[in-house]
């Protein structure tokens, strides 16, 4: 399916479907979430019956603070359909879709990880690359880098944000 | 399974015990840890436990230019260095809506090809290894060695090359690069051949592979597996193929495809291959031969300025261009100044760009807020993904199998943990 066809099929149920250089990326409510993705990957004609990626982003600054960003693939049909939601600063809740594509399982505890968005009914959201104990959500954008204490007379290197560089 | 009497009841009782197999231990490729719980010799769970080797990779993209984010990305999947190169600038360049020139997305193909063919010979030569095979192990690497000297003689570096960069690669092939893979396109066929006699109908080689670690179509699928793993269950999926990017299109290939699913079959898949990556570096040479041509787009605000080139004492600046900016033009020294410090202005937007790694599914999800650094860059590394299988394929077999099945799975951590 191209993409234009794609977009509009996907428009059948999504109201917020945008297509940018090439890529569709259908913007859905975290209500609807599960219902849709259960919709675009049992759909014959659409076949999303496979999902290579879930991260977001995060917009400290912006409301909708973060956006939770699922990747779909067909890998019958050739095509790739971007799925996105966007959670206030505060409520960081998703639904998680485990129950859809178990392979969601890492992933979803990769970005709780890092950026602290809670995936609710998730079977085991601990953290995943960073220790247990680890204090913060490092990719959030807000989050502090830190300097790097040196052993010369108590001297500091400040953290990169702070350098003055690029 | 251990039985003991319970001293309160009297009642003969049975338990499981539970062991870690790593981080370091020689079979986890790298830092793995492996919570197996065991009964008897059996492998009744496995919880694999990342992040060891996690570096940050993602969040120090945030802050250096897209340009040298290559530098960043290209240290993820260590024994895939131009795929993450190629998956990276590819996306920029999608942001960026440039192509690069013919010439250089044909040298692009045939470095990443050969790159693949130097990483399943690591897959083969560290699993053989753990398998008892050490001879397979020493031709591994050994060949592995003709095709990093290849790439130090292009990219002046063994890994980690930083070589593809955003609208071309960084410099052209050396005068006697192609006469140099065409000597390596003549030996390794037969050097394949030679594995396959060693291991293809070697008994203990079957014996251990042979219905060990198996994924069905369907498991592999919902679990999100790509690449070899997915191809040896019977799911003909390969992006080259699938999704075309980089020129892919044009080339003759086929995609290797068994369906027993098992370590065996994954071997099976990685051999052939590596006989079609040889396939397609040949088109490649081929056709460069034809090509003549810049190796970066002709936009003074994308094209990186500096130029390299190989003197008796390796690679480094080009003494032409030094003395162009240095002595020549004070409009070129102050745009090279400003292309090396800032970089490339690059809109705001998002892309999701795949490349099939020789791991699978290679995903950049990048976002730019306009301007010359990365918004957030997000790396789907097969090995990650793929890994989240593996317990799939690892309980309810002996213990030693795992070994066999973690080996034939190829995960490499510095992907993993990123």
């Amino acid at each position: 399916m191209n993409v234009e066809d794609l977009a509009r099929r996907v428009g059948d149920r999504v109201s917020d479907v945008l297509v940018a250089r090439g890529e569709v990326t259908a913007i859905v409510d975290r209500e609807d979430l599960l219902a849709t993705l259960g919709w675009l990957r049992d759909e014959r004609d659409l076949g999303l019956d496979f999902l290579s990626s879930v991260t977001a982003t995060h917009r400290p600054d912006a409301d909708p603070a973060f956006w939770v960003d699922y990747e779909l693939r067909s890998i019958a049909l050739r095509h790739r359909l971007r799925v996105k939601v966007g959670l206030r600063a505060g409520d960081e809740h998703v639904p998680t879709v485990t129950g859809l594509f178990p392979t969601a399982d890492w992933h979803e505890r990769e970005t709780f990880d890092f950026f602290g968005v809670v995936f609710d009914g998730h079977p085991g959201l601990t953290r995943i690359l960073l220790p247990d104990d680890w204090e913060g959500y490092p990719l959030r954008r807000d989050e502090p880098l830190g300097g790097v204490p040196t052993w010369y007379r108590g001297a500091t290197m400040p953290p990169i944000d702070e350098r003055g560089m690029a | 399974m251990t039985a003991f009497r319970d001293p309160g009841t009297g009642e003969l009782r049975q338990e499981t015990m539970i062991i870690n197999m790593g981080p370091q231990h020689p079979s986890t490729h790298g830092v793995l840890r492996l919570l197996l719980e065991l009964d008897g010799e059996t492998v009744i769970r496995c919880t694999p436990i990342v992040g060891y080797l996690h570096t940050g990779i993602e969040k120090n993209c945030e802050y250096r230019t897209w340009m040298q984010g290559i530098t960043y990305v290209t240290r993820a999947d260590y024994l895939s260095p131009f795929f993450n190169e190629l998956g990276y600038c590819l996306g920029v360049e999608r942001l960026l809506g440039i192509e690069a020139p013919e010439r250089a997305r044909l040298i692009r193909v045939a470095v990443c090809e050969l790159n693949r063919i130097a990483s399943h010979l690591v897959w083969l030569a560290t699993g053989a290894l753990e398998l008892g095979a050490v001879s397979v192990m020493l031709y591994g690497f050994r060949e592995r060695e003709l095709i990093l000297e290849i790439f130090e003689a292009i990219t002046g570096l063994r890994m980690n090359h930083a070589y593809i960069r955003i609208g071309g690669v960084l410099m052209d092939l050396p005068e006697d690069g192609p006469s140099r893979i065409r000597e390596l396109l003549r030996v390794l066929p037969r050097r394949i051949d030679e594995y396959e006699t060693l291991l293809d109908d070697n008994p203990i080689w079957r014996e251990r592979n042979e219905g060990v670690g198996v994924l069905t179509g369907e498991q592999a699928l919902a679990l999100g597996v790509t690449g070899p793993l997915l191809r040896a269950s019977g799911i003909d999926a390969d992006l080259r193929k699938d999704m075309p990017y980089g020129g892919y299109e044009t080339f003759e290939f086929d995609v290797p495809v068994r369906t027993e699913g098992d370590a065996y079959a994954r071997y099976l898949v990685r051999l052939a291959e590596m006989r079609e990556s040889l396939r397609i570096v040949q088109q490649a040479i081929d056709r460069l031969e034809d090509t003549p041509g810049p190796i970066m787009v002709d936009d003074p605000k994308v094209g990186w300025p500096p130029r390299l080139s190989t003197g008796p004492d390796g690679i480094g600046n080009d003494p032409e261009y030094l003395r162009h900016i240095m002595e020549e033009s004070m409009e070129a020294l102050i745009h090279h100044f400003k292309m090396v410090t800032q970089g490339v202005q690059v809109p705001a937007g998002e892309v999701y760009s795949a490349v099939e790694s020789p791991r699978g599914e290679l995903g950049f999800f990048l976002v730019s807020d306009g301007g010359n650094r990365p918004y957030r860059v997000k790396i789907r590394d097969p090995s990650f993904v793929n890994l989240q299988a593996l317990p799939a394929a690892v309980e309810g077999y002996l213990i030693a199998d795992s070994i066999a099945a973690n080996a034939s799975f190829d995960p490499v951590m510095g992907g993993v943990d990123r």
